[in-house]
């Protein structure tokens, strides 16, 4: 998947810790078999009722995915399940990153994979962003450099590697099946006796 | 053994380092080869989809296997032996399964199997997962599998396409966590109250970037399918992996299953297991120690797994966001008694809490019992082979003549995606391992609990510490 490479938006808050992959996504929508169009279901208990009416008091009623392609929420973002469909959902929604003070490991391999940026701050910036909904940040996933409207420019931690692949447009599996002639060899290895007792099917 | 010029090393060390097809570099992450990975219906499809893109074949069919589990129904077929879906996408989700399997020659146990399970109650039954494997499922409660000294881990639906195409995953090293839990437990004190009181004490986040090994008296002393509790719950605190050490109660459960190593090869794989522990002076980057004497029958109160208390303490009050969130979704006055709060419905299953083990605990309180008027009590055994087993020592009747409900094998209740869910505001007192809002069913409210403190709220209709039932038969 390629990236551009920058993210220049106004941010969109939602000052809540433990945001988990339920509320990202409820699991009465898991029974998809396509990854696209899941933004119609993105933190759907937030925004509608049990009759699939907005609710007066969805959070994301003043969301505008033109400008504010940036989420910043509480810590532990994207904590619980494995599913994909939450970085899925959240993209199609009109997220391009979320900043938070963590991140979920599945969570942020899994929005990784999929060119959402997880952008990682400390607490205190993190506690300004939230304070001030609205300011206008960029990302750069080349320079690890968040730039934050009046406050200046942060590094975030990004492995070299997924923000090499980001930028790069280079693909992840295309990259393993690359090594095909070392997993050979792996799995040929005289030095790997475990793989015998498990079980030949 | 480790030769006596080598470092002294981890548990988790010494599977990782089996498995690094490269090692990691300042470039790229490691390549970890995966022994097993194991599918379901929801989380597969869309890697299929992307091998079939691409014009790429599953690598290695003989190392993956497949169940039903998530969407599938937990009411018995019609007389026409016909399952009833809760929705038309969930029965092609399971079709789709079908189809991705057999076109890619893919072991799948669907309805017609006597093995059919939640793939992580089904993988340790048929003896697939062993000491020293690497294990991933697109599911966060792959953890499990490290009960039996495995690093297994859950995964996205885009790495469950890695491992189809070429058995591997890319990888950074996690840092290591030491869980040592000492002493014996209390009497109605189970794994489950042991893997919450620890959630309550990491955190929600506290384990985030590590893998635990759990080790210590305590864990020494546990049956693998409370071992099996204990890992299944490392994610709730943030933790990918949790594992314990393989011993003689880990050979002896695997020994003989469908799928263990035979003869000769059995032997030698002993000898090998054998030597998957951490040495003594190898060091974990952090290190928790936890009196496991102390540890009361455990719940949750609030809106994650880590917000735990002993059960009859009071309902923690207090200002912070965090807690008025949950305390008003709850609908639970701070301060307030945690014991005694009426129930509207009891699910005993999932991947933490429907094994045999698990079933006999909850089966032994309610028998000769009747559950409480106005509540819903839901069994749903893990798999056909513990489904089986529980009907061959009666514990179907035990429950049915309480007056719950016993069920066929699958995910139920735990995430409410196959139809059986808890209604609005219902307080559900749920051996699963997640209170998140709305898991359960939207507005639902639930309390993660052990078989014997859902078996006594069954009984009671309210939220009611075991012992008052266990302790009348001393």
């Amino acid at each position: 998947m390629s990236h551009p490479g920058v993210v220049e938006s106004s941010t969109f808050c939602l000052p809540v810790n433990n945001i988990d992959t339920d509320q990202i996504i409820p699991g009465q929508f898991l029974t998809t078999t396509e990854r696209e169009g899941l933004g119609r279901f993105c933190f759907y208990s937030w925004r509608f009722d049990e009759s699939g009416n907005e609710r007066p008091d969805n959070p994301l009623k003043a969301f505008d995915a033109a400008s504010q392609q940036v989420l910043v929420a509480g810590s532990n973002f994207g904590c619980g399940s494995s599913r994909e469909h939450a970085p899925w959902a959240l993209l199609d929604f009109g997220f391009r990153a979320v900043i938070s003070s963590q991140f979920a490991d599945i969570f942020r391999n899994n929005s990784l994979k999929n060119g959402l940026v997880p952008v990682q701050v400390d607490e205190s910036l993190a506690d300004h962003l939230l304070e001030n909904p609205g300011l206008s940040v960029q990302i750069d996933i080349s320079s690890n450099t968040l730039s934050v409207e009046g406050l200046g420019d942060f590094k975030f931690p990004l492995d070299p590697f997924s923000a090499y692949c980001l930028t790069r447009g280079i693909d992840q599996l295309d990259f393993l099946l690359e090594n095909e002639a070392e997993i050979r060899a792996f799995e040929q290895g005289s030095e790997t006796p475990y793989l015998r007792f498990h079980a030949d099917r | 053994m480790s030769e006596p010029s080598q470092p002294a090393t981890t548990l988790f060390e010494k599977v990782w380092q089996r498995h690094l097809v490269r090692e990691e570099s300042a470039q790229a992450p490691a390549i970890l080869y995966i022994d097993l990975q194991l599918l379901h219906e929801v989380t597969s499809p869309q890697a299929f989809d992307e091998l079939k893109r691409r014009g790429l074949k599953v690598r290695r069919p003989d190392r993956c296997l497949a169940t039903i589990d998530h969407s599938t129904p937990t009411t018995p077929p019609d007389s026409d032996g016909v399952y009833h879906y809760h929705t038309p996408e969930a029965k092609a989700q399971v079709d789709m399964l079908h189809f991705n399997c057999a076109e890619n020659g893919i072991e799948l146990h669907g309805w017609d199997s006597p093995h059919r399970g939640i793939v992580h109650v089904m993988g340790p039954e048929m003896g697939a997962t062993q000491p020293g494997m690497t294990i991933v499922c697109g599911d966060s409660h792959t953890a499990t599998h490290g009960a039996f000294g495995a690093l297994a881990f859950g995964i996205g639906t885009t790495e469950v396409g890695h491992v189809l195409a070429t058995q591997c995953l890319l990888q950074s090293r996690p840092k290591t966590l030491g869980i040592r839990i000492e002493g014996s437990l209390k009497k109605g004190v189970s794994a489950k109250d042991v893997i919450l009181h620890v959630i309550g004490a990491m955190g929600v986040d506290g384990g985030t970037g590590f893998v635990i090994e759990y080790f210590g008296s305590t864990v020494r002393a546990m049956d693998m399918e409370s071992r099996m509790t204990m890992c299944n719950m490392s994610i709730e605190c943030g933790a990918r992996a949790g594992m314990v050490a393989p011993d003689e109660t880990t050979f002896a459960y695997i020994e003989g299953r469908p799928l263990a190593p035979r003869g000769e090869d059995w032997a030698a794989a002993v000898e090998d297991w054998k030597t998957l522990k951490t040495d003594p002076g190898a060091g974990y980057d952090r290190l928790v120690e936890i009196d496991a004497t102390r540890i009361e029958p455990s719940v949750t109160w609030g809106i994650n797994p880590g917000m735990v208390i002993a059960i009859n303490d009071a309902i923690p009050s207090g200002a912070d966001d965090s807690t008025r969130d949950a305390l008003n979704y709850m609908q639970f006055e701070g301060g307030s008694e945690m014991s005694g709060q009426p129930v509207d419905v009891v699910f005993i299953g999932s991947c933490t809490n429907s094994r045999m083990r698990d079933l006999r605990e909850a089966a032994g309180l309610m028998k000769g019992r009747k559950v409480a008027s106005g509540t819903r009590v839901l069994v749903v055994p893990g798999s056909e082979a513990t489904r089986k087993e529980a009907e061959a020592e009666g514990l179907d009747r035990i429950f049915l003549q309480a007056g719950a409900e016993w069920r066929e094998p699958g995910c139920s209740m735990c995430l409410a995606m196959n139809g059986d869910s808890a209604g609005p505001g219902d307080l559900v007192v749920s051996t699963s391992n997640r209170n998140f809002k709305g898991r359960q069913g939207r507005g639902a409210r639930t309390i993660l609990a052990s078989p014997l403190t859902a078996a006594a709220s069954a009984i009671a209709g309210r939220v009611t510490n075991p012992l008052e039932f266990m302790e009348a038969e001393s």
